[in-house]
């Protein structure tokens, strides 16, 4: 019987850990730029814009994230394009985090107070400059711990990958467990894995949390 | 060379489809009113302190909100026959729903708990209301009702998620979209139209979730 050491398990799986943590911060860089750019469009003063953005943040966060894989991998190879699973795994995910970033982050800009847009603009700001020096400084410290607190569901978001064939933890997992007919273990292992690199983002979005309410308790 | 959309030739399997939905609208329901009664109990536990259950939910809502739910469902259904506990794929997919949406609402409703003013609680035991009758009747409900629509929110989610069970060949809209696309080789229509329905079942679900909210707390809302 192929007996396959308890070492060569968790090298493969380290491997597959780091392709799921490449993946993530692939995923969370270029779908924060993305979700930057929905969040101006978001609270345009034009109204073409906003409604366009907000259908594109309802299209994603209202469909399976597995779906919209699906779509741009059969997709890509419909009009001609050889997608491999690693750019519409990178291309799904920076769309779906876009899609919840930007709606994190403009529920954190209406949460800074109406005065300050008021008091810019009667500065003689323009949108642009009130957004750059007033809006956006104050917003970044309350919007710190919501982002935190969301990149853990882009780490839980690249396991969907697996199934359109991209290979990270989640895959990784499952051939060794067909492999060493050891499901229990492998895929405790791997829940391991994701745990290990989710629960240091979890907490330490709790902690900035705390943080930000204590210090308005002041 | 272009590419002509054939929509009709998804719609020729109309039953698969209609089966399908039906099956992830049960397996999301079925998710909910269970997962929600963990998350009552396990909120109680925690809010109120209750050794040793309330450290074992503590754990048990960070082992799950930090792992992904495809990893859980695997788990459940190719790791626990290890242990001799075997299961059929939807047994395994209703379980894997239930603990998933369980430790979210734990976390949700315990928000709501703590959100109780001291002076309710106060007043209630001045009245020599015992613990439970406190809970039923004077905590609970304002609890829930002010975080309803996070629950609402993560019903959904877990309704979008269950969209992996495919992968354990439970047959719910997913696994159809793969069945129909194997047979007439439109991958794209199919996947597309698929995507277009759970839209639809979302919005659905939102607006019953809302609706039954206003019904069970509607002099509080």
């Amino acid at each position: 019987m192929n007996q396959i050491a308890l070492s060569a398990i968790l090298s493969n799986l380290l491997e597959g850990a780091l392709w799921t943590i490449g993946l993530s911060l692939t995923a969370f860089v270029l779908g924060g730029i993305a979700g930057l750019a929905l969040l101006f469009a978001r609270i345009a003063r034009n109204p073409v814009p906003r409604r366009l953005a907000q259908g594109y943040i309802e299209l994603f966060q209202g469909t399976p994230l597995l779906m919209q894989l699906f779509i741009i991998f059969f997709g890509g190879s419909m009009i001609g394009l050889e997608i491999s699973p690693w750019a519409a795994a990178a291309l799904g995910l920076t769309l779906f985090t876009s899609a919840y970033l930007g709606e994190i982050w403009r529920g954190c800009v209406e949460s800074v107070p109406k005065g300050q847009w008021e008091a810019s603009a009667s500065l003689a700001m323009t949108h642009f400059e009130q957004m750059r020096y007033v809006i956006l400084p104050q917003t970044l410290r309350i919007a710190i711990a919501p982002t935190v607190g969301f990149s853990v569901q882009v780490v839980k978001g690249t396991a969907v990958a697996s199934i359109i064939g991209f290979v990270e933890l989640s895959k990784t997992g499952s051939m060794l467990a067909n492999a060493t007919f050891q499901p229990f273990l492998v895929f405790g292992l791997v829940a391991l894995g994701y745990f290990a690199i989710c629960y240091p983002l979890s907490a330490y979005a709790r902690i900035l949390e705390r943080k930000i309410h204590g210090s308005r308790a002041h | 060379m272009s590419y002509h959309f054939d929509f009709a030739a998804v719609f020729d399997y109309d039953s698969a489809l209609l089966a399908g939905s039906a099956h992830t609208l049960l397996l999301t329901a079925v998710g909910a009113v269970a997962g929600l009664g963990i998350g009552i109990l396990g909120a109680a536990c925690r809010a109120w302190r209750i050794r040793p259950f309330d450290r074992i939910f503590a754990v048990y809502v960070e082992l799950i909100r930090n792992t992904p739910f495809l990893i859980q469902l695997f788990f459940v259904y190719f790791g626990l026959p290890s242990l001799g506990v075997r299961m059929d794929e939807w047994q395994a997919a209703i379980l894997a729903v239930i603990i998933n949406l369980g430790a979210y609402t734990t976390e949700i409703i315990r928000a709501g708990i703590e959100a109780t003013p001291r002076g309710q609680i106060e007043a209630a035991q001045s009245l020599a209301m015992t613990r439970a009758q406190i809970f039923r009747h004077v905590v609970l409900p304002p609890a829930l009702a002010k975080v309803w629509p996070a629950i609402c929110s993560q019903v959904v989610i877990v309704m979008l998620g269950t969209s992996v069970c495919s992968q354990i060949a439970a047959e719910e809209l997913t696994f159809a979209a793969n069945f129909i696309q194997s047979r007439n080789f439109r991958a794209f229509e199919t996947y597309l139209i698929v995507t277009v329905i759970y839209f639809l079942l979302a919005v659905i679900v939102r607006q019953v979730l809302k609706i039954s909210g206003q019904r069970l707390f509607g002099r509080r809302a």
